[in-house]
């Protein structure tokens, strides 16, 4: 698949379609892979893609599509970009809220076979990694090896993935992709808790934050050029890791998700602290799916949720008299 | 000033009564606050614990206002608006009402008090009924008692 990849791309750079790909390369830890940019024809063979690229790739976009003051006609460059199934939507909700043009990008689709959770290889010190098949070895300092089943180490978001493949592509190379819909059951376990278990489950796992905002950093949705905690005028919230100050930055940045999280895993991945923050954005992606009937990133033209309305909108939670 | 003096009557209050909570009311310039002005011409009677702030259209209340409002320690909020069909604007109270279906049900489900974050549809012409909501909503905060989550902001 990494040769039909970088085959794709050397065709793109040889025929001037893009000036710069992004896509992932060998990280400097082991098993870890890096998003990498690359220039020139080249160096396509640094491309790599297997069960370990969990970053978003997506975030990296709407950077590159800045209008610059009294520039009539904008220089923007041509991106080619490395995208599998949710990383694939990300991009198609860029497109629909007008951050990154879609004439400039060409996307090299990727069926995706799930990605690998790190956290979850426990029980040996990780120095050398490899993947064979579905099977995962591992291999410490001292030489042990251990293996590892890749079902047993699936991400949470790819156990319960819905879309392989991204849904909008210049080009896809061969594949089906691993499909596995066992839907995630967090949001109905937790609905069952008591409201007071509930608000201790969230305070408990906020007031772990150290607000490094590497959550915010990683999501493709978060391109504001000014986030609201970093407003001083009016100033949302405190900048110090103050439980109610995090928790107004959490619900702050969640409610932002809203009708536009495609569940990528990007935040739950890049949090250092491990907070739950799956169980927290999904409710809103199953209450946008069960009152609007909207997923988000399937399609271009459908208005995203918050954008539109219908007169006859369930309205059960206002108060009557 | 004179002082007000105590009346006999509010002596005989039982202690859990005289909690006041205070209630932050966003009310829409064309209809709700049109509508809480007809409740005071009509000398409609209601609790004096709503604090309004006039806002001009249900739909320029921001999330982050209710959200802002609960961690500055005010015991519950509510946001009024014209009823659907009648917005001033044509149709912010059809988003605004998108936006606060999610709002109330995520601050729900991660365990704050429903009966904290009220909405309603209020008209200029219903001055009976704003003063029934108000009443309904400072009741139902006075059974929860003060606001007293760690999302209130302590200013130790």
């Amino acid at each position: 698949m990494i040769k039909e990849i970088r085959q794709t791309v050397k065709q793109l750079f040889d025929q001037n379609n893009i000036d710069i790909f992004i896509g992932y390369t060998e990280g400097t830890l082991p098993l870890r892979k890096t998003p990498c940019f690359i220039t020139k024809a080249e160096d396509v063979d640094k491309l790599v893609w297997d069960s370990f690229c969990t970053n978003n790739l997506t975030v990296y976009l709407p950077r590159f599509f800045v209008p610059k003051p009294r520039e009539k006609e904008p220089k923007w460059p041509k991106v080619g970009i490395l995208v599998s199934g949710c990383t694939g939507r990300s991009l198609v909700g860029l497109f629909k809220e007008k951050q990154v043009p879609r004439e400039n990008i060409v996307i090299v689709g990727v069926p995706c076979d799930g990605v690998v959770d790190i956290k979850k290889i426990k029980g040996i010190e990780i120095n050398e990694g490899s993947e064979n098949k579905d099977a995962i070895i591992i291999k410490d300092k001292t030489g042990k090896e251990k293996e590892f089943k890749k079902d047993d180490l699936l991400a949470d978001i790819c156990v319960s993935c819905s879309c392989s493949v991204p849904p909008v592509h210049d080009y896809l190379t061969k594949g089906k992709g691993r499909v596995t819909m066992v839907p995630y059951t967090g949001v109905k376990e937790f609905e069952k808790m008591s409201r007071e278990e509930r608000w201790a489950y969230f305070e408990e796992q906020v007031s772990k934050c150290i607000r490094c905002y590497a959550c915010r950093a990683s999501c493709p949705n978060c391109w504001c050029k000014l986030c609201f905690v970093d407003h001083t005028l009016p100033q949302w919230t405190g900048i110090t890791n103050n439980v109610s100050d995090v928790m107004f930055y959490h619900i702050g940045r969640i409610f932002h998700q809203a009708g536009r999280c495609v569940d990528c895993g990007a935040c739950v991945a890049a949090c250092p602290v491990d907070i739950d923050l799956r169980k927290f954005t999904y409710k809103l992606i199953e209450d946008v799916k069960v009152f609007y009937g909207y997923e988000a990133g399937l399609s271009l033209e459908e208005l995203p949720p918050l954008s539109t309305y219908k007169p006859d909108d369930e309205q059960e939670f206002m108060t009557e008299p | 000033m004179t002082k007000i003096k105590e009346t006999p009557d509010q002596k005989t209050i039982p202690e859990t009564k005289k909690y006041k909570p205070t209630i932050v009311a966003f009310l829409c310039n064309w209809c709700s606050y049109a509508g809480a002005d007809l409740a005071g011409v009509s000398r409609i009677q209601y609790a004096p614990n709503i604090r309004v702030i006039r806002v001009p259209c249900s739909g320029r209340v921001n999330p982050f206002y209710i959200v802002k409002a609960l961690q500055n320690g005010v015991d519950g909020v509510l946001v009024s608006g014209c009823h659907p069909g009648d917005c001033h604007y044509i149709s912010g109270n059809y988003y605004a009402r998108r936006k606060f279906a999610l709002l109330k049900r995520y601050l729900e489900y991660i365990g704050i008090e429903p009966e904290r974050v009220q909405f309603s549809w209020v008209s200029a012409s219903e001055g009976g009924r704003f003063a029934q909501i108000v009443e309904k909503v400072v009741n139902d905060v006075r059974k929860l008692g003060p606001n007293k989550s760690s999302i209130v902001k302590s200013l130790k």
